[in-house]
């Protein structure tokens, strides 16, 4: 079997693989909101507790 | 940050109530909770992406104590079940990244809160929650308590949860994949050389292409078939029928083509045009998701109000369940659904959402009040006239005009130009056949599916798609927010132009005052000014900005009669202000203006007139349109205005008043019957028939987020006086489409000439077609753009 026949069923292949991924993220709605998820993933995901001015001064001091 | 504007919502500190917290200025207690519930619970981040970001709590006590009743809990639920409850709210303050952040983080504040997810463009937040830890009126209680207060209305009751259609992306994915892959495997036949390998591949090659064609031919391409068997069916010549045509003609002869080897076949080409072709269908699909077209009085009525019954007892009813005779109790801010007779003594109606008047009515007891009133000020008891459905401005919707599907009323650009197109594609077609019958069999065949492939339309249908889309970005750009594309056309056709009064061509922002009276001295503005920094009605704020600054000066004792007026004392000054009752002051006229009396140590002084300013440029734009348009101007109020309104607009304008809502739709309708196309230009519910009657209902609006009534477009109000270049500019997009016509026709007499003399190879389709498509577009993009920046 020439080589031929087996590249292009690979990039055939793959390239099914790219649709069925395309629709399954069409289906869960992931292009229902396009700009929500560009401002979420800028969040930390855990919140940390702010820092006070206050230790601010304190590292300001002298050693 | 200027230190003057309150830590969470930005707005002036009053030196008077300023609260210092935490280091940080607030301008009212409500803010400084909310800021103490978020530093509590580690989320002061929230004022870390946008500076003041937050919204001040309204005092809710009660609104919400009909998401108690079970049943009207179970309408809004998206979905339940023992675990887990989801609810989607939509919450108009919704403006920033802040929001998104505290709005996603809500089981911190809240234990039974599962998850929370925001989608910025529709402004809504979907939350699922433990319906054993939490119910449904905690957490709006707790969405108010941190200023986003939801927007529940009747709209929201027992709407079934509609699916998202996204059949589109689904066929456009489909036949790019198709497209693509073709395009490549049929790559190496395009030069026919007659080398060894290509031969030894042909056959497998072209089996693969037809494979890969069916998914685009038979899924992609359906939404075509079943647009042209409807138009044949419905007896017209629409541009569905060449392309569902030409679609079906290229894949049997190529399918032909392949089995007796005669070529490749056009399978590039096919997959090609219905790719491009569903592609123009999305982009004129341009939505604005945070915008409502089709909103009737279910959204601005409430789900639940307060009766009182027999034994004195308050219970939330369901508003449809209301009946005549029943006793209702509307709070502050709370809308009266029902036509009804006052019990209390008196009450200040805001009839805004229904006349875009913002000055509130005083009633008395014994008074009829009518539905879609937001009470201002105390508590007010009401006993029902009629149910909702019968109510005064309910029964506006009762109208013909509202029960129609809004179906497309009229022939659009393309259809018009394939009601000629068609039937001379089709006798070309045949004439060539009969013609080379004679001479070659085969080739008539040849010839006959040729010209059908070529002179698929693919660029003629894409034409209006691509031009309108264009157009409908750059209008919204510019604040006019059109529902679809057939506006547009509507827009350029459209030849008498109906404005509304108050709320349209009048501002209720900038209201010019004038004083009337004793005139005060500087010493009197002074403390009047001073005096006026206290109280929160919307005259005395508007006197308030209107007054020159002062330096501040405290007031000794400062009291204010909701729906009346103030009584203050200051530098030992007994001020009075307020309406002609309060003051026992009855002037000639004083019940058809707006006027704010004043008076000191027991002296009546004089009162403040608030006109109704009309729009910036209205009389400029008038003139521009009334060289081209016939201009009507219709009004709900009394003609109190009419001298000067005659003045100051084209001399042809005219003039309408005491229009009741259905004498507004009666009045277009009238118009309509004559032959004309009708623009309506309103704001209020009370427009709500003319707007839905009219050809093009536009909606002004000072704030987009803000309802505003069904119609084909809102534009915001501060975009008024460019008026008419949005009209030029629709008309120049139509001037557009008919060059790119004439382009595309060009394109196709090329292609047929191929056809007619039987040389159509698979290359030249393959290159005609996408290149006619690129010049369209290009074409298209760059005139709309440069009409724009022509005005």
């Amino acid at each position: 079997m020439s080589v031929i026949y087996l590249l292009i069923t690979v990039s055939i292949f793959v390239a099914v693989l790219f649709l069925i991924a395309f629709i399954r993220a069409v289906k869960t709605g992931q292009y229902d909101d396009d700009y929500t998820p560009s401002v979420r993933m800028l969040f930390d995901d855990e919140v940390q507790p702010r820092t006070k001015t206050i230790t601010k001064k304190e590292e300001q001091k002298p050693i | 940050m200027d230190t003057n504007k309150c830590f969470h919502c930005g707005n002036d500190v009053v030196k008077k109530d300023e609260i210092v917290f935490d280091e940080k200025k607030f301008c009212c207690n409500g803010c400084k909770t909310v800021y103490e519930i978020f530093s509590q619970n580690d989320m002061a981040c929230y004022y870390d992406f946008q500076a003041a970001p937050g919204a001040t709590p309204l005092d809710i006590k009660g609104k919400y104590d009909f998401l108690d009743n079970v049943e009207i809990v179970n309408k809004l639920l998206e979905f339940q079940e023992q675990e887990m409850s989801i609810v989607s709210l939509y919450i108009p303050h919704i403006h920033c990244s802040s929001c998104i952040w505290i709005l996603e983080n809500l089981q911190k504040l809240s234990t039974g809160i599962i998850t929370s997810q925001v989608n910025f463009g529709e402004k809504k937040v979907r939350i699922s929650y433990h319906p054993e830890k939490t119910n449904l009126k905690k957490i709006v209680e707790l969405l108010c308590s941190i200023g986003y207060e939801p927007y529940i209305s009747l709209e929201n009751y027992g709407k079934s949860q509609q699916s998202i259609d996204r059949s589109l992306i689904y066929k456009i994915g489909v036949a790019f994949f198709c497209f693509g892959n073709i395009m490549l495997l049929s790559f190496p036949e395009y030069f026919e050389v007659d080398e060894f390998w290509i031969n030894k591949y042909k056959v497998f090659l072209r089996w693969l292409v037809f494979a890969l064609s069916l998914p685009s031919f038979f899924y992609s391409a359906s939404g075509y078939y079943v647009a042209a068997w409807k138009s044949i069916k419905a007896g017209l010549l629409n541009i569905e029928i060449p392309i569902a045509l030409g679609i079906i003609v290229m894949f049997v002869r190529s399918t032909i083509d392949i089995i007796f080897d005669y070529g490749q076949g056009f399978f590039d080409s096919m997959t090609g045009l219905v790719f491009f072709m569903l592609l123009g269908k999305l982009f004129q699909q341009k939505t604005y998701s945070f915008l409502s077209f089709e909103r009737d009085y279910k959204s601005y009525f409430p789900i639940a109000v307060t009766k009182i019954d027999k034994s004195g007892e308050e219970i939330p009813v369901q508003v449809y369940d209301i009946e005549k005779g029943d006793r209702l109790l509307i709070r502050n801010q709370e809308l009266i659904p029902v036509d009804g007779i006052l019990i209390s003594e008196k009450a200040s109606l805001d009839y805004s959402f229904v006349t875009g008047e913002a000055v509130p009515i005083e009633k008395k007891s014994g008074d009829k009040v009518y539905a879609g009133g937001k009470q201002l000020g105390k508590i007010i008891e009401m006993e029902v006239l009629f149910s909702v459905s019968q109510s005064y401005l309910t029964q506006l919707w009762s109208n013909d005009v509202f029960q129609k599907k809004v179906e497309q009323k009229h022939k659009n650009i393309t259809d018009k130009i394939s009601h000629y197109f068609t039937p001379a594609l089709l006798t070309l077609a045949i004439i060539s056949f009969m013609y080379w019958i004679f001479i070659d069999t085969n080739t008539a065949f040849n010839v006959f599916t040729a010209i059908l492939i070529v002179a698929c339309p693919c660029a003629l249908a894409l034409t209006a798609p691509f031009t309108m889309g264009n157009v409908l970005r750059i209008m919204g750009n510019r604040k006019l927010y059109l529902k679809n594309a057939t506006v547009i056309e509507q827009l350029a056709k459209v030849d008498i132009i109906v404005f509304d009064k108050t709320g349209t061509i009048t501002t209720n922002k900038k209201t010019a005052i004038t004083y009337e009276g004793t005139e005060l001295n500087t010493d009197e503005i002074k403390l009047l000014k001073n005096v006026l920094r206290g109280s929160n009605h919307p005259l005395s704020r508007r006197l308030y900005d209107y007054l020159p600054n002062q330096e501040k000066i405290e007031t000794s004792s400062f009291e204010e009669v909701i729906g009346k007026g103030i009584f203050a004392t200051i530098n030992n000054q007994i001020f009075k202000i307020g309406s002609s009752q309060y003051l026992q002051h009855m002037s000639e006229n004083t019940h058809k203006k707006t006027k704010v009396h004043i008076e000191i140590n027991g002296v009546y002084k004089g009162s403040y007139v608030f006109n109704n300013q009309y729009r910036e440029g209205l009389e400029k734009l008038f003139e521009k349109l009334s060289q081209k348009y016939n201009l009507v101007v219709l009004s709900g109020d009394n003609d109190g205005e009419r001298k000067i309104l005659s003045k100051m607009l084209p001399e042809k304008t005219v003039l309408e008043f005491n229009q009741k809502p259905e004498q507004k739709l009666a009045f277009i309708k009238n118009l309509q019957d004559k032959g004309k196309n009708v623009m309506m230009v309103g704001d209020g519910l009370n427009d709500a028939g003319a707007l839905a009657q009219s050809n093009v209902g536009i909606a002004i609006s000072e704030n987009v987020n803000v309802f505003s009534p069904a119609c084909d477009g809102i534009m915001d109000a501060s975009q008024f006086s460019k008026f008419s270049f949005f009209m030029n500019f629709s008309k120049n997009a139509m001037k557009t489409i008919y060059m790119s016509f004439a382009i595309s026709l060009l394109y196709n007499v090329v292609g047929l000439s191929f056809a007619v003399s039987g040389k159509l190879e698979p290359i030249v389709a393959a290159i005609i077609m996408p290149l006619s498509t690129i010049t369209i577009v290009s074409f298209v993009t760059l005139a709309s753009n440069l009409f724009a920046k022509e005005s």
